[in-house]
């Protein structure tokens, strides 16, 4: 089916699923509302053309099309009675879509929660009774094939999460629980992004959903629930610096003293796709460049720039951040 | 003989590739793709253009890379790879780039005048 590309960010092509294509459905969610897309798209062009038959009636038609299109009865029957009967049509439709797409969590749904910050994602997954069983952010991962409730909220300003692939967009509002669900059928990174304006970041707001088979997502979960090794050599000295320079005072990594909640938890930052929520790659240079200056690449973010530390001791640091995967 | 006298009639090559056969813009991608502007302010990426690292605009009329060796393409390419293993001791990290990436990589920084 058609993609269209509609965000363009001068990284173009730099991430791997950016930008997201738009009607380009990985899952049923997604599906269902590429179906409605395509059918308003058709209407819309099935009514474009009946005004402009009309118009070309009005100005060159011949005399006597010209005065039935004056008429009172084309006017109740084209102004009135055809816009209620599709417009009516279209609402049942739409909000019965609306509707499956936040179904109450069915007891087999994979339950995370996703809280908007300015400007980042916080990530918890939940347990069949609701309790938090593990913390994470700016990326989701998923089995395929089921079904994913996502309990929308907001710590700020009023957000808006999309996956454009796997389910439709809704807004997370400041002191509201908003559910969405979503499902991938096939394996892949699945690229969203923000997409209601929430201050001088927003654009620079992403995430990645990241599907995998029934399999694989178990024992990703298995492995992340045994406590991190313990780093070795530069990365040792990197832990000993990330504790010593006061990290664990915003950010929080399972095991260890590092408990802040201020900013995005780091228990598993080694393995995302993506450093700073979806802006950039993930790689020993870019961790470096974040950490030691992180104002220059999301103006206005709650972290300070690190650029008082020495280079070796910034290399250590990302060093560490490499091994908690 | 014709086609040797027509082969002299070939525009000059647009601005200075230091590296003969090198991509320009395949250079500028993979620079993109590895995220050196996360550190670097570096013409023809809008975004983001990073501070940690020093800006390379004008690097060809640069002298010396990192203030320590050589401003030469084949020294270029192989500090842009592993650039401790070039000059040891400074902040920039090796990049997962490979040969090939690197040598278009310096071959765009080497446009840069």
């Amino acid at each position: 089916m058609t993609r269209l590309p509609i965000f363009s960010r001068s990284t173009e092509q730099a991430l791997a699923g950016w930008p997201p294509p738009v009607l380009d459905p990985a899952g049923p969610f997604a599906s269902s509302i590429t179906v409605l897309s395509w059918v308003l798209f058709a209407i819309g062009g099935v009514i474009l053309g009946l005004v402009l038959a009309a118009l070309w009636v009005a100005l060159a038609g011949p005399e006597r099309l010209r005065s039935r299109l004056g008429g009172t009865r084309v006017i109740w029957l084209a102004g009135i009675a055809l816009p209620v009967v599709v417009l009516t049509a279209l609402l049942i439709y739409g909000l019965t879509l609306t509707s499956m797409l936040r179904t109450p969590t069915q007891p087999s749904d994979i339950r995370v929660r996703v809280t908007g910050e300015m400007w980042w994602w916080r990530v918890a997954y939940l347990d069949q009774t609701g309790r938090v069983a593990m913390t994470d952010a700016n990326e989701i991962h998923i089995p395929v094939g089921r079904t994913v409730t996502v309990e929308l909220q907001s710590s700020d300003v009023i957000h808006s999460f999309w996956v454009p692939r796997l389910s439709g967009k809704i807004d997370m509002v400041p002191g509201r629980r908003n559910v969405l669900r979503m499902q991938a059928d096939a394996p892949g990174v699945y690229a969203g992004q923000c997409a209601e304006y929430c201050g001088g970041a927003h654009a620079l707001m992403g995430f990645m959903v990241v599907a995998h088979r029934p399999d694989d997502y178990a024992r990703l979960m298995a492995g992340r629930r045994r406590p991190a090794p313990v780093a070795g050599g530069e990365a040792a000295r990197g832990a000993q610096l990330f504790q010593s320079n006061g990290c664990g005072a915003c950010h929080r990594v399972a095991g260890t003293a590092a408990n802040g909640l201020a900013g995005p938890d780091l228990s598993h930052v080694g393995s995302r796709r993506t450093l700073g929520a979806g802006i950039l790659p993930n790689n020993r240079g870019t961790m470096i460049g974040w950490i030691g200056d992180p104002q220059s690449l999301k103006p206005g973010n709650r972290m300070p720039a690190y650029s008082m530390l020495p280079g070796r001791d910034l290399t250590a640091i990302a060093a560490y951040l490499e091994t908690l995967r | 003989m014709l086609l040797l006298l027509l082969g002299g009639c070939k525009p000059p090559p647009e601005g200075r590739v230091a590296l003969p056969g090198a991509d320009l813009e395949r250079g500028k991608l993979v620079m993109q793709q590895a995220g050196c502007a996360a550190c670097h302010v570096i013409p023809g990426i809008a975004w983001p253009k990073g501070r940690l690292g020093p800006d390379l605009t004008g690097f060809a009329r640069q002298g010396m890379i990192a203030g320590r060796v050589p401003n030469r393409p084949d020294v270029l390419t192989a500090f842009i790879r592993n650039a401790p293993a070039v000059a040891p001791g400074t902040t920039m990290p090796a990049m997962p780039l490979n040969p090939g990436e690197a040598r278009d990589a310096a071959a765009y920084l080497l446009s840069l005048d």
